[in-house]
């Protein structure tokens, strides 16, 4: 049997794990949606009604599972960390209770007319229900942000003692919701999600315009493809570097406010100044593999580098070693890791979409082979960089399971067993592994079967564009 | 800020919060159980169905609207870990293995509809089928059995009592389904529907009175409630719904036998409030004064909610009402 505190943290990393990519998959395809729905409704070309339902699909089959496995997080917290919820339920159950009120029956109603309404409703409610989805979508990540970003950097509480148990009391709302992470973490959440899916629309898109134009298939729809592709690189082009430039003033953030985590990113032991940014890094011995320390690394390093990040300009500043804390460290390998992958693949996305711009520019962007295969191998990578992310975050604050409050040893409901808490873990990770295959399988038959032909499609008008005009609006 | 200082001393207009969140909580598991009730009865009167227009028919019905039905659970979990968060992770923790069972049904019922349609042979197609009516009954049962034992403060996960109140909730919710189906179906598959929706009242009715029965006679801590007015009201109020909707059924009044049904859901959980009051966990002998949560986040959920939850009917009118009537024959589930 695995001890019951182990259990329960390996099953909640797996559930967040594998919860994550539905809703990153619902908000990044939500502005996606709204503007094919509203251009579908302006310009009637049957472009657009073939994306918007082609997306629709995608999204509503990401919703189903993303409901599913959000439901089993949010009970989570009472089955497997029932003193967490105890001692800090009356700050924390708050946000989940609003983010089901206020977002998550917004795109849950709505996406009812969204997916089988479109010649029920008028066109003016079926616009205005593509937004309310989307509307949706981000509202839960507000409050879901709210919730988390406050175990980071909680503040607006006081802590006393009732019946023998520590309690949080809220003492200033504004104080605790609005808290010093939430709009750093906001943003980059946000404009990670449009970024994720914008990859993966470029990578779809690039699939079947690689085939047509490269390899020469007789592709249906082409223009569809082409639409998508050129919309994808748009997004990414400028989703891309804000989230880079937005990601340095984040990790400053978290340099001032948690401390042991910006250290266990850069994997700084003892406090130093001058600190080397190291690009990759190794440590020298094989039994610090997981336990890497800077003094025995081998690696390449950028002098400096990680105190001007710390400092905002200034490589001679001084960044606090994880020896000088009196608690134990995060596991500094994975977060030191999961740091440099998610950089890198932001640099990665920033150069692809500039590649992808330049070949356009020089209207070449359907023939640059190798360009399309770059575009399908990174289809997944937002995704990637969206998990490593979490893991930075939410591995970096370990011991805490509320920053400085409450460890998460602590957290874990006293009276699970070790045998319930394996027997569930090993429930989950059988059955997580089927439902990603499933979903897998699902999204990858809508990908082959494409969007609906022309001559399916519901609006009759649809026949009376001429030809010449689709084209034109490439 | 004075505004602030005042919302966390006193209770919004000297109200009784503390009730009134635990008359919510139970509005909500109601809707819940009200609304997704249709679908899980729909799933599981699917199982009945050999003719494959009829099951395309029977997801038809159910398609636009099970989403938006299931948050109101969702609503339900955040509402009971916000105003009683301890009661929250007492009960969740302690009916640990029951509460992933219940997320595994569910689970199931959610994704049945969803990958039914996503191939056209006969194999993808029985499977998920299976899934649909599966989940479709293990859910309202073992979220039956989880309220039960949540009422008499069990400490185990299968009690007798929690047995005979599932299968009373199961029952409950095919006569749910079967009005609702009264709505969005026609012809031959209406008419058995009724039939089956008949029968269930019947059982249903059978089985509430067994399982109150069996409460009365396992758990003496209880019987004093059962002498309260409300609690008699209650139950011949139970009777005369049920009368109602096997009258309405067989004069094919369906809007009336899916408004009984409605009455008839929070009938039952207006009893189990009832009967489970002043307790909100009786196991760990938890009262609602003693678990809900400080005056301060009290006042600012209360304000949320009661702005929020009128907005939420909103959206579930403008829903429903853009699909009212019965499914045209052509529809299918997408």
């Amino acid at each position: 049997m695995i001890d019951p505190v182990l259990a329960s943290r390996l099953q909640f990393a797996l559930t967040t794990i594998v919860h994550i990519i539905f809703p990153v998959m619902s908000m990044g395809l939500a502005p996606f949606l709204i503007y094919f729905t509203w251009k579908e409704i302006r310009t009637k070309q049957p472009v657009y009604e073939q994306l918007r339902r082609f997306w629709t699909r995608i999204f509503a089959v990401s919703f189903v599972v993303g409901t599913v496995t959000g439901l089993v997080l949010e009970f989570e917290f009472g089955t497997n960390f029932a003193a967490f919820s105890t001692t800090a339920g009356e700050l924390f159950g708050g946000p989940l209770a609003l983010e089901g009120m206020m977002a998550f029956m917004l795109e849950a109603t709505f996406l009812g007319i969204f997916v089988f309404g479109r010649d029920r409703v008028s066109d003016r409610l079926y616009f205005l229900s593509s937004i309310a989805v989307g509307l949706g979508t981000w509202l839960s990540a507000v409050w879901i942000l709210i919730a988390n970003s406050w175990m980071q950097t909680p503040r607006g509480f006081e802590i006393v003692v009732e019946n023998g148990q520590r309690i949080v009391k809220l003492t200033d709302p504004l104080a605790a919701y609005l808290n010093p992470r939430f709009p750093y973490m906001f943003i980059h959440m946000q404009n990670a999600a449009v970024e994720s899916v914008a990859l993966f629309m470029a990578g779809v898109a690039a699939y079947y315009v690689f085939r047509h134009h490269v390899w020469g298939y007789p592709i249906e729809h082409i223009d569809v493809w082409e639409k998508t592709l050129k919309i994808a690189l748009v997004v990414l082009l400028i989703t891309a570097p804000l989230q880079v430039i937005q990601g340095d003033e984040y990790a400053r953030h978290v340099s001032e406010t948690q401390p042991q985590k910006f250290a266990a990113m850069e994997a700084v032991w003892e406090t130093d100044s001058y600190v080397p940014e190291y690009i990759v890094a190794f440590p020298t011995d094989v039994n610090d593999l997981l336990n890497p320390r800077t003094k025995d690394l081998f690696g390449i390093g950028i002098p400096g580098g990680a105190s001007w990040l710390a400092s905002g300009g200034n490589p001679q500043a001084t960044i606090r070693g994880l020896d000088s804390f009196s608690t134990k460290a995060p596991p500094v390998a994975i977060v030191f890791w999961a740091f440099r992958i998610m950089v890198a693949l932001g640099f990665w996305f920033i150069l692809l979409a500039v590649w992808g711009a330049y070949r356009w520019w020089r209207g070449e962007l359907f023939e640059d082979d190798l360009l399309h295969k770059a575009l399908m191998a990174s289809s997944l990578l937002g995704f990637l960089a969206v998990e490593v992310g979490w893991i930075v975050t939410e591995v970096g604050r370990q011991p805490w399971v509320i920053q400085g409050v409450m460890k998460t040893s602590a957290g874990v409901s006293p009276s699970l067993t070790g045998a319930e808490a394996t027997f569930t873990l090993l429930g989950f990770v059988t059955g997580y592994i089927l439902l990603l295959g499933l979903y897998t399988y699902v999204i990858g038959r809508i990908i082959r079967a494409g969007p609906p032909s022309r001559d399916e499609l519901t609006q009759s008008n649809a026949a009376h564009v001429p030809e010449s005009e689709v084209m034109s609006s490439d | 800020m004075t505004n602030v200082g005042t919302l966390a001393t006193k209770p919004l207009f000297g109200l009784p919060l503390a009730e009134l969140w635990f008359a919510l909580l139970f509005f909500i598991f109601g809707m819940f159980l009200f609304l997704d009730g249709f679908d899980f009865g729909v799933g599981v009167l699917f199982a009945t169905r050999t003719d494959d227009h009829e099951k395309e028919q029977l997801l038809a019905a159910v398609g636009p609207f099970w989403d938006g039905n299931e948050v109101w659970l969702v609503v339900f979990g955040g509402a009971l870990f916000a105003a009683f968060p301890s009661a929250y992770a007492n009960l969740f923790s302690r009916y640990y293995l029951l509460m992933f069972a219940i997320l595994a049904a569910l689970g199931l019922r959610g994704l049945a509809p969803e990958m039914y349609e996503e191939r056209e042979d006969d194999h993808w197609k029985t499977l998920w089928g299976y899934a649909f009516v599966i989940g479709s009954t293990g859910t309202p049962f073992l979220l039956g059995l989880f309220v039960m034992n949540w009422l008499v403060g069990a400490t185990g996960l299968i009690t007798p009592v929690g047995v005979l109140g599932g299968v009373t909730v199961l029952v409950l919710t095919i006569v749910d389904g079967a009005a609702f189906l009264g709505l969005k179906t026609r012809g031959r598959l209406r008419d058995e529907m009724r039939k089956y929706g008949v029968r269930a009242a019947v059982g249903y009715l059978g089985g509430a009175v067994i399982t109150l029965g069996a409460i009365y006679v396992t758990e003496p801590g209880l019987r004093s409630s059962f002498r309260s007015p409300l609690i008699v009201a209650l139950v011949m109020l139970t009777a005369t719904l049920t009368g109602i909707y096997v009258v309405a059924l067989r004069r094919r009044r369906y809007y009336a036998a899916f408004a009984a049904t409605a009455a008839l859901v929070f009938g039952l959980v207006g009893l189990v409030a009832t009967l489970l009051f002043p307790f909100v966990d009786r196991t760990a002998g938890l009262t609602i004064r003693e678990a809900i949560i400080s005056t301060l986040p009290l006042n600012l959920m209360s304000i949320m909610a009661s702005v929020l939850l009128p907005i939420v009917l909103v959206y579930f009118v403008v829903l429903y009402s853009a699909f009212s009537g019965p499914i045209d024959m052509e529809e299918t589930y997408q």
